[in-house]
């Protein structure tokens, strides 16, 4: 299959046996509808976003020293001795596609976003992206420009901030009946 | 010209099988789908009552609120409020290993336990490029088969008792229990088992196991043909589900629908034929497919998916007792943990025991995206590596948030009475949903 005609195509990879189709930020919607209508992927699998906000810094993953800490990416540590390969952008979204029909092709189309640029959402495509663009809002602060109604679904309305990015700590939640009140 | 091998479940000629129904001006993509909103021409009627259903309610199969706007009985205004159940498993499993990381997809889909910790093991065994041995993916299918028996049961009995079949919970949960009585058997658990390792299985298979299931799959069929005497010609269940809540074909897939309510809108589509995983490609089974999308329809594909199960469960009986003494885990000593009788004896097996419990294994680089077919359909485990013994991103597509997402678009011009129905056709595990 030629993937060089999708509209905003900007290189494919081929890994584990699975396609990875990157398209420019502001080309989503169509290629959606181009993957739809012109290559079969009738089925939106899932919508995900991924936080790589210090990929392959210290500390992040693989670190299980002290909190004064000692140099993991030395040799003969335990920490990452190579460091992962640089991304292009701090967050990547990824569209899990799928078509129905012999052989089950599923390929992911991805684009890569700063904090705050929006993503065009593909509601009018697949109407299923509507839940899932909403989980990625809530979570991980996406957003997913002409969604009919991007508002939290997993946590309450009034939340703060976005708690799958990997600046929001963990147990960093307010502790909401203490002695204070 | 060589013809190929046919698969022992391959499709029939010609696909989808039954020619998908199409309704009059489909409700897709014209409306938000996962909103009903009260018509404008109801707007300024008094009547409207609007009604909180839930988030406490025993048919809501967990915490799920609905916010409904009712006209007289009809359901004119559908929301549906979710999120009770959220834990962050996601951002949980984060700070974790990788193998401590396995216990965490089980308490997302409480019911599907075994299909769910089954997904997130393929997607680090893609990753890892680890060989599974054969007796390991036998097994694996056939727990993962009465784990589908066992969901099935649960969405049975309780769907019926919501409806007023109040005897036929007490009839699933009695094949339920001999279910969890096998999990316990194996695994010491009755549900959550933590059974599957990347590599293969926590432990071999133990003595007794195979008798015992074989009792089992004596008798699960004839507790199929009690549910169906129950149930199938019971006039106020047959009222209840037929015509009910239909879907068509292509709002299904426009909808992201899988699984047993794909197939109940006649489309002819199961991952465990179309893109086989463990050994489905060689054993023998049907995939259902009935034609009208509505309650009665999905009961129906359940009910013949439990026998398809049963059959599976057989075929994998077969092969495993021809297995005795083969490996059930993977000889990859940086992966998995050395026999316990070597930690006596051997150094380097207790260094690497040490390692991979403490600190654990490394998985490569990457990113993949494994899928299956569990209970409630295609349930996917997206997962990102950065080389480091933690997963930098795990993300499960939930099968019952989709399933979920459905609703309003099943709920046209249906009674009050017909939301308790629907909502427990689509047989959405909350856990599952609000992860």
């Amino acid at each position: 299959m030629s993937w060089d005609d999708v509209p905003g195509f900007v290189s494919v990879n081929e890994a584990h046996g699975e396609t990875t189709v990157t398209v420019e930020r502001a080309a989503v919607r169509d290629a959606c509808t181009y993957a739809r209508d012109e290559l079969g992927f009738d089925f939106l699998s899932d919508v995900v976003a991924t936080d790589y906000l210090d990929w392959g810094a210290r500390g992040v993953s693989g670190y299980i020293g002290t909190a004064a800490g000692r140099d993991l990416n030395l040799p003969m540590t335990q920490g990452l001795q190579n460091s992962p390969e640089a991304k292009p952008k701090r967050f990547s979204v990824s569209w899990q596609l799928l078509a129905l029909r012999e052989g089950a092709p599923r390929v992911r189309l991805q684009t890569w976003v700063d904090d705050g640029e929006p993503v065009p959402s593909v509601v009018s495509v697949w109407p299923t992206a509507d839940w899932h663009e909403r989980e990625q809002f809530d979570l991980m602060g996406i957003r997913f420009e002409g969604h009919p109604n991007l508002s939290r679904i997993l946590l309450e309305d009034d939340w703060e901030g976005h708690p799958l990015r990997k600046d929001y700590p963990i147990g960093g939640e307010p502790v909401r009946f203490s002695d204070a009140e | 010209m060589t013809v190929a091998p046919e698969k022992p479940s391959a499709r029939p000629a010609g696909w989808p099988v039954v020619a998908p129904p199409q309704y009059e001006g489909s409700r897709i993509p014209a409306r938000v789908p996962t909103i009903k909103d009260v018509p404008a021409e109801l707007q300024d009627v008094d009547d409207i009552l609007q009604v909180n259903f839930g988030p406490n309610h025993p048919s809501t199969h967990g915490v799920l609120r609905l916010i409904v706007d009712l006209d007289g009985e009809t359901v004119v205004g559908l929301a549906a409020v979710i999120g009770y159940l959220h834990t962050g498993f996601e951002k949980s499993i984060e700070s974790k290993t990788w193998w401590k990381a396995i216990t965490y997809p089980e308490r997302i889909d409480y019911v599907g336990y075994q299909n769910a910790e089954l997904v997130f093991v393929l997607a680090v065994e893609k990753l890892l490029g680890i060989e599974v041995p054969e007796k390991a993916t036998w097994m694996r299918m056939l727990l993962c088969e009465l784990n589908r028996i066992h969901s099935h049961l649960v969405y049975l009995g309780t769907s019926a008792l919501e409806l007023g079949a109040v005897s036929m919970f007490w009839y699933t949960f009695r094949e339920r229990d001999l279910i969890m009585d096998l999990s316990e058997l194996v695994a010491g658990t009755r549900m959550h088992t933590r059974y599957f390792q990347v590599g293969g299985l926590a432990e071999d298979i133990p003595q007794g196991f195979y008798p015992e299931a074989r009792k089992f799959v004596e008798q699960m069929p004839k507790g199929l043909d009690d549910y169906l005497t129950l149930l199938d010609r019971n006039m106020i269940w047959l009222e209840r589900t037929k015509g009910v809540g239909d879907l068509s074909a292509r709002d299904a897939i426009a909808l992201g629908q899988s699984g047993p309510n794909l197939r109940a809108s006649g489309v002819d589509w199961d991952l465990r034929r179309d893109d086989p995983y463990l050994a489905y490609d060689q054993v023998e089974f049907r995939v259902p497919v009935y034609a009208n999308g509505d309650v009665y329809d999905r009961y129906r594909v359940r009910m013949d998916e439990m026998a398809e199960s049963v059959r599976i469960i057989r075929q994998c009986l077969d092969r495993l007792e021809q297995m005795e003494g083969e490996p059930w885990i993977a000889d990859d000593r940086k992966v998995v943990l050395p026999p316990r009788e070597e930690l006596h004896t051997s150094m380097e097996s207790l260094i690497h025991h040490f390692k991979i419990v403490t600190e654990g294994y490394r998985v490569p680089e990457g990113e993949v995206y494994a899928a299956i077919e569990s209970p409630r359909g295609e349930s996917g485990c997206y997962v990102v590596s950065d080389g480091g013994p933690k997963p930098w991103r795990v993300h499960f597509r939930a099968p019952s948030f989709v399933a979920l997402e459905a609703t309003a678009t099943c709920m046209h011009d249906s009674l009050v009475a017909d939301l308790i129905a629907i909502v427990g056709s689509l047989d959405s595990v909350m856990g599952d949903t609000d992860r």
